[in-house]
């Protein structure tokens, strides 16, 4: 988290084609009601647009919100296009949705923070984002 | 759509959020008390209902029986849109269902109707609900995922071999691309040898709520709602029996909406595609009958009873009165539910099995005409062969073991369900009216209002299971603190996405390009026109035009929607 910013800032991301968003809008009330400034994309973002606003808007975590059963390919991108703008290191990336407990390592090797599978309670999630980035933060040294 | 992402700035509270019809006595406080007290004594229906502790014939005192209830099959049709409902046909039992490929939903298909299924549900893939082909490079990693991939008229001829569509009826859950899988359903059904006026089934082709609930909008709304009408206007000549359209509640319900808000914004919507259909030029006795409608039935069994009661009532009501209907055909509410969706849990997933059954009880009690019950794995992934059967076991075990089919509207008469269908009905009234003060469907849609008040809704309802305000059984009660493990699931052959891409390239090579060409230029003037698109888009399909090709002479004309983002 940047050293003169007094709040996390999010941005809650639905990539690839899926177009159910009452996941992605929950979470992002609950974040804002814990306190986090929260940029909500839309629907239907490519993996490169996603990168791009992350940058845009200076976040310091991204949450993905996958239903269709793409995540693993959709989460790899947008982990390679981060890394590929030099901004890998910095934010942390989290992801929720439809998803199988077989993949939850597989998330995490590509270097997805938290993964939160259906079922998740929604007080986990600002609790898991505190923490993501708390654990990156070079800019407060 | 576009890079551009809007800063949505944290506000001090978030946006008041009405309650559904807006009614004083509607946004009554949720009882604050203890769980345990409330699990047992809920004085609210999942809408917000307040409810007596008994009720009486004083509960009804205002309800008028040969006005208000009358008789099964005759206006206002609140006991049932036939007079003697199931004993003369059961309801179509209809399992959503696409697997990967055509053939591999081809063999699930023929799977379920050797297993007693009386109709299909055709779940298309995601790039084919927004008219992208399986080798477009922002489509690859979703081809096949939700559902079967259809490109061409290829797949759709491999969807439906050695399946007799005299006999068995289909529907399919497409909105944005419906004109172009109607018209590819259509071709197939020619080359069977079956005449399109013997085809009964349904397409859902309902944009308005995809742009508020569903997400798989393409075009704004002008150009959408003329495809929608073309359909529809093609399908009263030349498919007399097939539901051009299924005016969905479902969707809103999904994303967050009560029931009483589910019901409200389905009918406000099916009021603008009468109206758009009237605009046209079309009678409405001509067309009301052909729409249907689809919903969602939660777990609040008695509030979804009164929901179909009072929905059938409602439409009925606005039908005759408003628009001037006279053909009892054209006031008919006849509609087709799911059950399982966001009440499905990932822990304890047995448990969605006892759900659904109940869900679909409730279904059955209300009048519904076509029923699809979602299988148990369905919070994890789609079903597998097993998980799948045993959904539509459920079905069958309560339309031939429980005795609820052989009495119309069971229920009619219990002061509870009279009372509680005549307070479902004021509520959804006062939404439908709130909605058009405010300027209509399409305009709280394109302004966010709609999205807003689901979303606020969804949260709402989530606090309260997080605070244990609202009881799931198996979640926030009665868990187990163990994870589930060892759930077989369904698992996508992810060399099909490939198969497809291949299967593609060789219709591009082989097809006849002269004809591809001359078709999508067809296409482009009709829709720079005001001619109807149905011929120039099944001509397209008929030369082996890729469902991208066809869509994407419609975005070049038409444009792109643009999402309201607000939180």
């Amino acid at each position: 988290m940047r050293a003169d910013r007094k709040a996390i800032r999010v941005l809650v991301a639905k990539p690839g084609l899926d177009g159910h968003d009452r996941g992605a809008k929950i979470v992002a009330y609950a974040l804002r009601d814990a306190g986090m400034e929260v940029i909500y994309t839309g629907l239907r973002q490519s993996p490169e647009q996603i990168v791009a606003a992350a940058v845009q808007e200076d976040v310091d975590a991204i949450g993905l919100s996958i239903l269709s059963g793409a995540h693993l390919s959709l989460a790899e991108k947008v982990i390679k296009g981060l890394a590929q703008a030099g901004v890998g290191g910095e934010i942390a990336v989290l992801i929720g949705g439809t998803i199988p407990d077989k993949d939850v390592p597989v998330l995490q090797a590509l270097g997805i923070a938290q993964v939160f599978p259906t079922g998740t309670a929604l007080g986990a999630i600002a609790p898991a984002i505190e923490a993501a980035v708390a654990a990156r933060r070079p800019r407060l040294g | 759509m576009g890079s551009e992402s809007r800063a949505d700035h944290p506000r001090p509270s978030r946006p008041r959020v009405e309650r559904a019809g807006g009614a004083p006595n509607n946004s009554a406080p949720r009882n604050r008390t203890a769980p345990e007290s409330e699990s047992r004594d809920q004085p609210h229906t999942s809408s917000g209902i307040a409810l007596e502790t008994v009720y009486t014939p004083e509960s009804i005192a205002a309800i008028d029986a040969r006005r208000d209830i009358g008789a099964p099959g005759q206006f206002p049709f609140t006991r049932g849109v036939q007079p003697t409902m199931y004993r003369s046909r059961l309801w179509t039992m209809r399992q959503y269902s696409g697997l990967a490929s055509a053939e591999e939903s081809n063999a699930r298909y023929k799977f379920l109707l050797e297993q007693g299924q009386t109709g299909i549900s055709v779940a298309l893939d995601l790039p084919t609900q927004l008219g992208m082909d399986s080798d477009d490079p922002n489509a690859i990693d979703e081809v096949g995922r939700v559902g079967v991939a259809i490109d061409t008229l290829a797949d759709m001829e491999r969807l439906f071999s050695g399946i007799p569509l005299e006999r068995v009826s289909a529907s399919f859950t497409v909105n944005s691309t419906a004109a172009i899988l109607l018209a590819m359903y259509f071709a197939v059904a020619e080359q069977q040898g079956v005449p399109t006026e013997k085809l009964t089934g349904t397409i859902q082709n309902d944009i308005l709520k995809e742009y508020a609930a569903r997400g798989t909008w393409i075009f704004p709304p002008v150009p959408a709602m003329r495809l929608i009408v073309d359909t529809i206007e093609y399908c009263i000549t030349h498919a007399p029996r097939f539901n051009p359209i299924s005016v969905a509640g479902a969707h809103f319900r999904d994303a967050g909406a009560t029931a009483v808000q589910e019901l409200a914004f389905t009918l406000a919507d099916g009021i603008s595609y009468v109206q758009a259909c009237i605009a046209r030029g079309l009678k409405v006795d001509d067309f009301a009958g052909q729409i249907s409608f689809y919903f969602y039935t939660h777990n609040d069994l008695f509030e979804e009873v009164a929901k179909y009661r009072a929905g059938r009532r409602l439409w009925a009501r606005l039908m005759k009165e408003r628009f001037g209907a006279k053909d009892p055909r054209s006031q008919m509410f006849r509609f087709g539910v799911v059950c399982g969706g966001s009440t499905l849990t990932a822990q304890q997933p047995f448990n969605n099995i006892v759900r659904v059954s109940y869900q679909a009880l409730a279904s059955v009690l209300g009048g519904v005409q076509s029923m699809f019950t979602a299988a148990w794995d369905e919070a994890y992934a789609i079903p597998t062969e097993q998980s799948a059967e045993l959904a539509l076991r459920t079905q069958q075990i309560l339309a031939y073991e429980t005795g609820v089919a052989n009495v119309v509207d069971p229920l009619g008469g219990s002061y509870y369900i009279e009372a509680l269908t005549d307070k479902v009905e004021a509520e959804a009234r006062a939404i439908i009216d709130r909605v058009e003060r405010l300027g209509g469907m399409s305009a709280c849609i394109q302004n966010g209002t709609i999205q807003r008040e689901i979303a606020g809704e969804a949260y709402s309802h989530q606090r309260r299971i997080d605070s244990g305000e609202l009881t799931v059984v198996g979640v926030n009660r009665f868990a187990r603190a163990q994870p589930e493990h060892g759930i077989e699931l369904y698992e996508m052959d992810t060399a099909s996405a490939l198969r497809q891409a291949e299967r593609l390239a060789k219709i591009r090579r082989e097809r006849d390009q002269q004809q591809v060409h001359q078709s999508l230029a067809s296409l482009r003037d009709a829709a720079r026109g005001s001619v109807n698109m149905m011929g120039p888009i099944s001509d397209a399909v008929k030369a082996y035009a890729t469902i991208g090709e066809v869509c994407g002479v419609l975005r070049d004309e038409f444009g792109t929607f643009q999402e309201p983002l607000g939180l």
